[in-house]
């Protein structure tokens, strides 16, 4: 590969952004500054530079947060370094909505007005900044329990996050100010007799290694390195859990189909959350870092991996630190690196940051956004078990699944599938928001009813309208579903998802016209353009839409049409469900209504 | 090679185990419409026009590139997949200029019964879409339709980057990346609606790591990417392709036998091709063959003197 590279130098501040994320350079051929004898002789950047390429997004997102945007320069330099072509990193770094390849102010505020937030707040702090350029809108931050909520970009600080916010403190987190940490009670639940995936969440301190291990910690890693790799997976497809992200795929098979294939095999803890109403792994990784560590070095240990990443979506500054922090306190304890707590095996966690794309939560996507490349999804079959991360064996487990493998191994496979139902084993976390006396995450068996896990919430605030299950990706229900078993399979049958466990509470001062609209907005913006149904299709929705709220008769069967298209001819579930909420909406009537 | 035997519409076929579901069909003479698919190049699937019903798949599937499998039973012609194709082609069609694309692809819109009407009128004058930013766009009005419409990348003599009719087949950035140049001058940038094919900050080609090969041209199923010389034509309307006639020969400038086609309108070469089916390029060629004819056909002050040759000309002089 013979690369052009440009004439731009970078600054020197840009240029220690990137070394410090990907390591000085070896010679001018990788864009060191002084040339050596040794230069002139022996050309490098070959095979080796190429294999950093998986450092790309690492070192643009460094950039974005010691600069404040990419520059020309910066570009530039990043490519020397990495051997990737100006045009392929140019084409990453436009990929993500937290990057900027245009000079911006340094501070930049993403103001949440996704479907939680913009009835609370966050459309009118919007207009508060309508003429500023450096306050923008956000889709879901992750915070619904604590809406209305901002996302703080800062060049040269790290990011802050701001729930519940107002314009006077976003104005001065702008010019400086840092809040003092306020940390909400992460869940609000006061029966804890029932919970396995939260229990030390609220109660345990998540910065101490010593407090985990008091409470249990490690143990469960203890039991499994006993039990075996094979008895590990056993007692996992024992207790047929099922994956936590929205795909509800069974656990075990997961595991068993990759350690079956040859290795290298990689483990990938998805914590990208990013569906909208979704808060659950934030609270999880904020709450028992330590306790998502554990369960990682299980399932590493079990299929067979070394090296294990957490994929943190970038607007989670809070559980990213202490992700960090408890990944230091575990290589320096010995229970993360070459020989975990003296078995003699290898298993090392890295975290990669997104940098704001939706579609990086889908597990192809992000095999490719860990790797360098666009956020775009690939084509299955091959399934990641058989050909995922840099083309290995992969295991993508959800954060809130992972938190399930410490109670199987301790408990056994079948108690855990006496917990809930016969099909939906386990307990669910709830993400509960919107019109509820106290929005929080909420840990109950499978099969309790809406109507119960409404009741442990305080209740609706006045009348139901319509509740969101499954988040945008998944549908609005009426009152009348309040009796339905939360399982995947009642679900199932009644043509909704639990998904990600999106419980949002509408009630009749909620404008479904602009909560609906905002859903469609939010597909197109997230859509990754590879594919024409859910490129165009997304824009489509949104028009017809819009056309329909201007007074037109909405024309149903091109709905329909644009909806079968996306659902049906799409590469990815981005596109499969971009169009089921807004169609449950219309089929309930909440378009007209408002 | 092992056969593996699947069912078409009905009708069984044998193939290789390494074929695809579209290899199937072509064998059994039922071609399917692609635009992101083409010989030459990896499949991306990104159109998703090339669909079809797989028995036993909750979704349609890409006939380009899922491979074959022992007793798949595939149906090319059913409901979803007519309605998918439909709707692929009517996204197309409202958004993107289609006017130069292929015949194939008029010949679906027709098959299709592509309507484009329903979407609302579509918006074109519009402004230049290199700087806008993944996650955010304008609110619309549901008055228009949005098109990608944009201005004509004019910024040197050999071709031109015509993006309002690029449909985001990614052919371009493989034959220019590792399907063919191995060069790597232009990228997919952007999300959603408004990825777009660009080099790095939209510097213009001549100071990319473009180097004029011309095969992302070569692959081009829209007319997004033009010969200079063919879009200096069009915009004057002297281009006749009916009147052209194309002359297969070999590439004089080395030894490598890169066939040819010569373009010849009015005497004058105006575009050059090269044919896919070859197996010394593969449709691929290089600056020279590519562009490097100007020393068959004196285009000088005396004989510039039809329509042809003074746009020629003009094209040559940037």
């Amino acid at each position: 590969m013979d690369l052009k590279f440009h004439d731009v130098e970078p600054t020197p501040a840009e240029r220690t952004a990137v070394d410090d994320a990907v390591g000085a350079p070896d010679s001018t051929w990788e864009g060191a500054e002084e040339r050596s004898a040794d230069d002139l002789r022996i050309a490098r950047g070959g095979h080796a530079a190429r294999a950093q390429r998986h450092l790309l997004l690492p070192a643009l997102a460094a950039v974005q947060s010691e600069i404040g945007w990419i520059s020309p320069g910066a570009l530039d330099y990043i490519c020397r370094r990495l051997q990737v072509p100006p045009a392929d990193a140019y084409g990453v770094a436009t990929f993500y909505a937290l990057l900027s390849v245009e000079e911006r102010p340094g501070c930049v505020a993403h103001v949440c007005d996704d479907i939680a937030c913009r009835d609370s707040g966050g459309t009118a702090i919007l207009e508060a900044f309508a003429d500023r350029d450096d306050v923008v809108p956000s889709p879901c931050l992750g915070q619904c329990d604590r809406a209305p909520a901002a996302f703080i970009q800062r060049a040269g600080s790290p990011d802050l996050t701001l729930a519940p916010t107002a314009v006077s403190e976003i104005t001065a987190a702008l010019e400086g100010a840092v809040p003092e940490a306020e940390l909400p009670n992460p869940t609000p639940q006061s029966d804890r007799s029932g919970m396995r995936v939260l229990e030390r969440v609220g109660v345990v301190d998540p910065s101490s290694l010593e407090a985990f291990q008091a409470s249990g910690g490690f143990s469960a890693l203890e039991k499994s390195v006993e039990m075996g790799a094979a008895a590990v997976i056993a007692e996992v497809k024992a207790s047929n859990l099922r994956g936590r992200g929205g795909a509800a795929f069974p656990t075990g098979v997961k595991w068993e189909g990759a350690a079956r294939e040859d290795g290298p095999r990689y483990l990938i803890c998805n914590a990208d959350e990013s569906e909208p109403g979704t808060f659950k792994d934030r609270v999880l990784m904020e709450g028992d870092p330590f306790g998502l560590i554990e369960s990682m070095v299980i399932a590493g240990l079990a299929i067979g991996a070394e090296h294990g990443y957490i994929y943190v979506r970038g607007e989670y500054p809070v559980a990213t630190s202490r992700l960090r922090s408890a990944i230091d306190q575990c290589e320096a304890a010995g229970w993360l690196g070459n020989d975990v707590n003296g078995t003699g095996r290898r298993f090392s966690v890295e975290i990669r940051r997104g940098q704001g794309a939706y579609i990086c939560g889908e597990e192809t996507a992000l095999f490719n956004s860990i790797e360098g490349y666009r956020g775009e999804p690939r084509q299955k079959p091959p399934f990641p078990t058989q050909s995922g991360l840099f083309g290995k064996p992969t295991v993508v487990n959800n954060v809130e699944t992972l938190l399930n493998i410490p109670g199987i191994v301790l408990g056994g496979g079948e108690a855990f599938a006496e917990i809930g139902t016969k099909d939906s084993t386990g307990t669910r976390l709830f993400c509960l928001s919107g019109s509820v006396a106290v929005p929080g995450v909420y840990e109950v068996p499978f099969g309790t009813t809406l109507r119960a896990l409404l009741d442990m919430a305080g209740g609706a605030i006045s009348d139901i309208k319509a509740i969101l299950l499954g988040g945008a990706a998944g549908s609005f229900v009426g009152p009348d579903a309040l009796d339905l078993a939360l399982t995947f399979e009642d679900t199932r049958s009644a043509g909704v998802s639990l998904g990600s466990g999106v419980v949002m509470v509408f009630n009749e001062t909620t404008s479904f016209v602009g909560t609906t609209r905002r859903i469609a907005e939010f597909f197109r913006d997230e859509s990754c353009g590879q594919c024409v149904p859910c490129r165009v299709g997304t824009v489509r929705q949104e028009e017809l839409l819009a056309r329909h709220l201007n007074g037109a008769d909405l024309d149903r069967s091109l709905l329909d049409d644009i909806a079968a298209v996306m659902a049906d001819a799409s590469i990815c579930g981005l596109g499969h469900t971009a169009a089921t909420a807004v169609r449950s909406a219309v089929d309930l009537g909440l378009l007209e209504a408002t | 090679m092992s056969d593996v035997t699947i069912t078409v519409d009905g009708r069984s076929v044998a193939v290789s185990d390494d074929a695809t579901i579209l290899d199937a069909c072509r064998d059994l003479g039922q071609d399917q419409p692609t635009l992101c698919y083409l010989e030459n190049l990896t499949p991306v699937n990104a159109c998703r026009v090339c669909v079809v019903e797989v028995e036993g798949s909750r979704t349609l599937v890409p006939s380009c590139s899922r491979s074959a499998e022992e007793g798949m039973v595939v149906k090319t012609d059913s409901p979803r997949v007519r309605l998918s194709r439909k709707m692929v082609l009517e996204f197309l069609a409202s958004s993107v200029d289609l006017s130069q694309s292929t015949e194939e692809v008029h010949s679906w819109l027709d098959q299709y019964e592509v309507d484009v009407a329903r979407y609302g009128p579509q918006v074109t004058g519009a402004a230049p879409r290199d700087g806008r930013h993944a996650g955010h766009h304008a609110i619309p009005t549901g008055l228009t339709a949005e098109t990608v419409d944009q201005p004509v990348k004019v910024d040197n003599e050999l071709y031109i980057r015509d993006y309002a009719k690029c449909i985001l087949c990614y052919k371009c950035v493989e034959a220019c990346g590792e399907d063919a140049q191995n060069t790597f001058a232009i990228a997919v940038a952007g999300r959603g609606f408004d990825a777009r094919i660009s080099t790095e900050f939209d510097v213009a080609l001549p100071g990319s790591a473009c180097v004029y090969c011309g095969n992302c041209i070569g692959v081009c199923p829209t007319g997004a990417l033009q010969f200079r010389s063919e879009y200096e034509l069009r915009q004057e309307g002297l281009w006749e392709e009916d009147e052209q006639t194309v002359t297969r020969t070999v590439c004089s400038y080395c030894g490598v036998g890169c066939n040819l086609e010569l373009h010849v309108q009015d005497n004058r070469i105006v575009k050059v091709t090269s044919p896919m089916d070859h197996s010394v390029t593969n449709g691929h060629l290089c600056i020279k063959g590519r562009f490097g004819y100007d020393y068959v056909q004196e285009l000088g002050d005396d004989l510039a003197s039809t329509p042809i040759d003074i746009v020629l000309k003009r094209a040559r002089s940037g």
